[in-house]
């Protein structure tokens, strides 16, 4: 409401009414003030006197109450007789959860597609504009609901996998693929299965440290060592000793076909819903993401990829060096922007039944109790919570890359 | 239609004084100059507006000449618009047999789409004189958000659909099925209760549209679909082959769906429970649309028809309304029995029984305080 | 060999050769496909994946797509002409058009007076997109809101008018006092108008709207993708006017003002608009004085403007931020105060710079307006999810009315796009 009264107060502050610069300002942020404290009390009084005339109160008593429905995906303990406080927590992770994968997805296609953009195969290049151009001016919505179609419509459903004889089998006995969703094998931890993750933590370390060495030895003596196998090769190889080592601490808790009627049972269940949600946010972003990439790497100016391949840098090392160093400064705030909008976008998953928050707490909890005014308050409430976070990562973010530039 | 005449000339008078900037709600297209200068009026000349038009429900209605209906957003059979546009359904008739009570005229109603979500809100608010949206009759919603239920127009229960080759025969053998659920009714709470009691697992899948709900079901995302056993018969009626899913014997909960107005307005809330009673009576007295211009023509022996219909008594002025408001209200689309079966009965698609919504002479639970 | 002295020169050639083609390999169709889609293995080998995929697509769409059927009166009408053969059924489009296009419940024989508006539409915007265009027509872009709103609620030509009335009044003694001071002619003018507004408003009979030329059409009964393209443009437009005045109030030193601008963008800015259609839907009508119903529509431009103008403020910020130090000083120097700096050196440019993230701010939020669909208002997307699919004719139809409205969006969201990059050539002048 604060908006209608600025176009005046603006006015006000360029006037001449009041000649002495001096007190001008202190006159103007006065009137402002008191038209903002006119405004606001106008809106609280009318807001009392609608409620009082409807005979209903604000109250927050019934985040303690009982929520008497039941989630379908859930992280966290939740039943039906679990408050409506605990059902906004699982569907605040709910939310944080999609919005993660979301993210990761996203910069995945955004990159690739960014990258193949700019190729010279002009099949190619031509077949990622016309992602770009179609995700980009199609609304999520819409995408988002025929993504959930495609899944529900396309992919078999649960009882195909079941039984003594199924129509189909799980691929390598472990994933199934169903419009309720992705089945998945969880592993079941052993005894010893924590000795086997600090193995596999420490050679994560050990990787780092020995990237570290092979830049240092370049720098020192430009002797240049190898990476890649390497790196792979201390990452896995210790793991899988250790893991035999212990005697196959972890095992895998396959999806049962036979233990219920309905449904596959055991293992971990990704739901349509969440699948939905999580593809559509990371495809449409993706295209977004891919516009960023794209205008970040055409922003390094041609000059310093000559430069660098006139030092006689390999094409490879000529993107790596130089090039990717230079673009990541142009993409990362957008990108940051991206992610903001991905976690903003989760709200969408009210349309095809993810539990999130806008479904848990600004859906179902809404609908049962009814306090509306209540609910949207909380509502957004989080989600500001949520952009000030990032955006205050992204603030960090761009007083480091400032520093550096001088 | 002197009475309505009258009083449109002192909403006038009203209106005119605080100039027309003030957005009442009474004809929004008219005082919509610009939206700008609405919004701006409605803040400048606020102060005014509090003190006018602080008169009820019923006078509002009257003032303005047509009711704000609030309904669903489509569910066949209860409220849908057709090709046309044009709303019809079991709910819908109740609304036009309040307009034709209060207003003479069974067509000024003006149907607000509500969700789940919003219905509630628009009904506190203000933005509805009254809510027919199929919605259960509960004690919070009675005594928490201040609503006032009228009357039951359906009884109702919640049910399961389930397909035939799923070889299920109740609801209790739905051990870890998955369950389609449409959100923003009770159905979520009786479920979650309704499971928990029999100690059964399930995985809810909640879907904001009715027709989304059919698709995940026929495509077979859920195992079986529950809501309402009206909407769940409403529902099935549209399937290319209706034969293969059937009906689970539970019905899992009370939903006593009735038209619901705000608390504190007893003079509106009479008027429309008194309509949907005497649609009640009507049918208990065998007044139907074909012979009600007969029967209130003249005074006939039944002193209970005579009273409903005005010929007698002045049990239309005690309402405010008319004398002739029951008549008007029965002549648009018929008693109860009627509008129950051009709309949800046995004879159309959806093909409900009347069960507990037969008469209490039947031995339903249909029944009507007296008219004297 | 043995003649060679018969010239003296042989090796020189005096006469050109007749230029030949380029070899086959090096020139042509099959020199571009060697370099545009074989030039090294991996990307032979992308070429491959891409054109397996182009072939996916094609084939699984293309049947469905050519056997399509346009004339049905229902899904299973469409299904009994198809035969069990896949195939589209794009009857639902041609059955239910005027639905998709204007909602359920505008009067079918005044579908005109939409269509009207829209054709005319395109006539105010061209003087603002196309420079090239004599100004004068500006004068048509200015007329449009009125007239379209004529047309489109119909109802009494008077209440028009008068709001085109108060407009004039108000830009009139604007005119005459801005020459003293912005302030002065600004304030007069909003004062001039709202006080021809509210005598307009004494003066329109009532009932004027029921006999009027154009029957009255209330604005729930607004539908279809004319909801959609409504309120986009709507709130497009009422937002860049508060956009700047925001960003203008960000930049500004006074802190209180400041404060408030900051704290309303960074608010809006950090909500999803889904929940702010839920206050426009739930919480709005409370925040109004009691008796003033304010319709769903209005609660909803209101919202979705309130919405763009943090967005579009963010955009003109980053413009301002770009205008080099000296021109705010060369204006300073020239002893010009802030409104005129503001209004003569500084805003022209800065806008002209944040053009190209305006129009992307319109485009998204063009999109963004099927949300309205989740809270019970039919535009496009409601439209189908509502009350099309809740038929019994069309039950359990989904793909044709998806396409159809992504297609609507595609096309222009593609165009505004295009224009956009259009005019960022157009504009860069200074680059490169």
């Amino acid at each position: 409401m604060t908006i209608t009264t600025e176009t005046p107060q603006e006015s006000f502050r360029l006037s001449m009414l009041f000649n002495d610069t001096r007190y001008r300002a202190l006159t103007f942020q006065a009137i402002a003030l008191l038209v903002l404290i006119a405004a606001v009390a106008f809106l609280f009084s009318n807001l009392m006197a609608n409620l009082e005339k409807a005979g209903l109160n604000i109250s927050f008593e019934f985040l303690g109450a009982p929520s008497g429905y039941d989630i379908n995906q859930t992280l966290i303990d939740y039943n039906s007789q679990s408050s409506n406080l605990r059902a906004a927590w699982v569907g605040i992770i709910n939310t944080l959860l999609v919005a993660f994968l979301a993210c990761i997805t996203a910069t995945f296609f955004g990159v690739t597609a960014g990258v193949l953009r700019l190729s010279n195969n002009w099949l190619v290049s031509k077949l990622m504009s016309f992602y770009v151009e179609i995700f980009r001016n199609i609304p999520v919505l819409i995408w988002l609901i025929i993504i959930y179609t495609v899944i529900t419509g396309v992919l078999p459903g649960a009882r195909a996998y079941l039984g003594e004889t199924p129509d189909k089998e799980l691929l390598f006995g472990l994933f199934a693929f169903t419009n309720r969703g992705v089945y998945a094998p969880a592993p079941i931890w052993g005894d010893g299965s924590g000795i086997v993750v600090a193995t596999f933590i420490a050679s994560i370390i050990g990787v780092f440290l020995y990237r570290r060495y092979a830049t240092k030895l370049l720098y020192d003596t430009g002797k240049l060592l190898p990476t890649g196998w390497p790196s792979l090769a201390i990452l896995i190889v210790p793991s899988i000793l250790m893991f035999y080592v212990m005697g196959q601490p972890i095992g895998l808790d396959s999806p049962d076909p036979l233990a219920n009627r309905f449904n596959l049972k055991g293992g971990i269940q990704i739901g349509a819903p969440l699948l939905a949600l999580w593809f559509a946010l990371s495809i449409y972003t993706g295209a977004f993401i891919a516009e960023n990439v794209r205008a970040g790497i055409q922003a390094v100016s041609k000059g310093q990829t000559e430069a660098a391949a006139a030092l006689g840098l390999r094409p490879r090392r000529v993107m790596n060096l130089v090039v990717l160093p230079q673009a990541l400064r142009v993409i990362i705030p957008p990108l940051i922007s991206q992610y903001l909008n991905i976690t903003k976008n989760s709200s969408l998953a009210i349309a095809v039944g993810y539990a999130d928050i806008t479904a848990t707490l600004g859906g179902i909890t809404l609908n049962q109790t009814g306090r509306a005014i209540e609910c949207v308050i909380l509502l957004m409430l989080f989600y500001l919570v949520i952009s000030l976070s990032i955006s205050s990562i992204m603030n960090v973010y761009n007083n480091a890359m400032k520093l550096k530039e001088r | 239609m002197s009475l309505e005449g009258q009083s449109l000339r002192q909403f006038d008078s009203a209106s005119k004084w605080s100039g027309k900037t003030v957005c009442s709600k009474a004809d929004i297209q008219e005082e919509v100059i610009m939206k700008k200068t609405v919004f701006l009026g409605a803040l400048t000349v606020a102060g005014l507006a509090a003190g006018v038009a602080a008169a009820g429900t019923l006078d509002d209605v009257k003032a303005r000449g047509k009711l704000n209906c609030g309904v669903t957003t489509g569910l066949v059979g209860f409220a849908a618009p057709d090709a046309n546009g044009e709303w019809s359904g079991f709910d819908v008739a109740v609304c036009r047999a309040v307009a034709a009570a209060v207003l003479g005229d069974g067509n000024a109603v003006e149907f607000v789409p509500t969700t789940g979500k919003t219905r509630f809100t628009a009904l506190a608010s203000g933005e509805i004189d009254m809510l027919a949206r199929n919605t259960t009759w509960t004690f919070s919603r009675d005594v928490d958000l201040k609503f006032t239920f009228v009357g039951v127009n359906y009884y109702d229960g919640q049910g399961f659909m389930a397909p035939k080759e799923l070889g299920v025969s109740s609801a209790k053998e739905l051990d870890g099925a998955t369950v389609c659920i449409q959100t923003g009714t009770t159905t979520e709470l009786n479920l979650a209760d309704f499971f928990r009691a029999n100690n059964i697992s399930y995985e809810p899948v909640p879907i904001e549209t009715n027709s989304e709900a059919q698709q995940q079901y026929l495509a077979g995302a859920c195992d079986v679909f529950t809501t309402d056993a009206s909407g769940l018969a409403a529902t099935r009626a549209t399937f290319e082959n209706p034969g293969d899913h059937i009906l689970l014997p539970e019905i899992v909960s009370k939903e006593p769906l009735g038209p619901l107005v705000r608390h504190g307005d007893n003079e509106w809330g009479d008027a429309v429970r008194w309509t949907l009673n005497a649609l009640i009576t009507a049918e208990e007295l065998g007044v139907t649309s074909a012979n009600i211009a007969d029967m209130s023509a003249s005074a006939g022996n039944n002193p209970e028809i005579n009273r409903l219909l005005g010929t007698e008594g002045n049990l239309g002025e005690m309402l405010g309304l008319s004398a002739d408001w029951a008549k008007n209200a029965i002549a648009v689309s018929g008693n109860y029995g009627e509008i129950f079966e051009k709309n949800i009965g046995e004879s159309t698609p959806i093909g409900l029984a009347r069960g507990l919504n037969a008469q209490w002479t039947d031995g339903g639970l249909i029944y009507s305080p007296p008219f004297r | 060999m043995s003649n060679s002295n018969s010239s003296p020169v042989a090796f020189v050639r005096e006469t050109f050769l007749d230029e030949q083609p380029a070899p086959t390999s090096a020139a042509g169709p099959v020199k571009w496909v060697k370099d545009n889609l074989f030039p090294t293995w991996a990307n032979a080998l992308l070429t491959v994946v891409a054109l397996y995929m182009v072939y996916v697509l094609l084939s699984s769409s293309m049947p469905w797509l050519l056997s399509g059927v346009w004339n049905a009166e229902s899904l299973a009408g469409c299904r009994e002409v198809l035969d069990g053969q896949t195939g589209a059924c794009f009857a639902v489009l041609t059955e239910r058009w005027n639905q998709l296009l204007f909602g359920f419940k505008y009067p079918p024989d005044q579908y005109w007076r939409p269509t009207l508006a829209f054709a005319l539409m395109f006539a105010a915007l061209a003087p603002v997109l196309f420079f090239d265009l004599p100004r004068k027509l500006l004068i048509v872009t200015a007329l449009f809101p009125f007239v379209a709103y004529w047309l489109i609620w119909g109802g009494t030509i008077l209440a028009p008018i008068f709001a085109l009335l108060g407009v004039i009044a108000g830009y009139v003694v604007y005119e005459r006092f801005v020459k003293g001071s912005f302030a002065a002619g600004f304030l007069g003018g909003v004062a001039a108008a709202f006080v021809v507004w509210i005598i307009g408003g004494m003066l329109i009979p009532e009932g004027a709207s029921e006999n009027a030329l154009l029957s009255a059409v209330p604005s729930r009964d607004l539908g279809g993708f004319m909801l959609n393209m409504m309120l986009g443009l709507t709130c497009v437009s009422l937002s860049v006017p508060l956009g700047i005045a925001l960003a203008l109030g960000r930049q500004s030193d006074l802190p209180l003002i400041k404060v408030i601008c900051v704290v309303f963008i960074e608010f809006i800015r950090g909500v999803p608009l889904i929940t702010l259609l839920f206050v426009a839907s739930v919480m709005l009508s409370y925040f109004f004085p009691p008796n003033t119903g304010v319709d769903l529509f209005l609660r909803v431009v209101i919202m979705i403007t309130m919405f763009s103008a943090a967005y579009i403020a963010e955009v003109i910020r980053g413009g301002l931020a770009a205008l080099p130090k000296g021109q705010y000083e060369a204006a300073d120097s020239l002893g010009l105060d802030y409104a005129q700096a503001m209004r003569l050196i500084i805003l022209p440019q800065a806008l002209k710079i944040s053009i190209p993230g305006i129009v992307n701010v319109a485009v998204g939020l063009f999109k963004d307006t099927v949300l309205v669909s989740v809270i019970s208002m039919f535009d496009l997307v409601g439209m189908i999810r509502g009350p099309i699919v809740a038929s019994t004719d069309w039950n359990g139809i989904y793909w044709e009315l998806y396409l159809f409205a992504s297609v609507l969006f595609f096309v222009v969201c593609y165009g505004i796009s295009q224009y956009s990059q259009w005019l960022e050539r157009r504009l860069a002048t200074d680059h490169r």
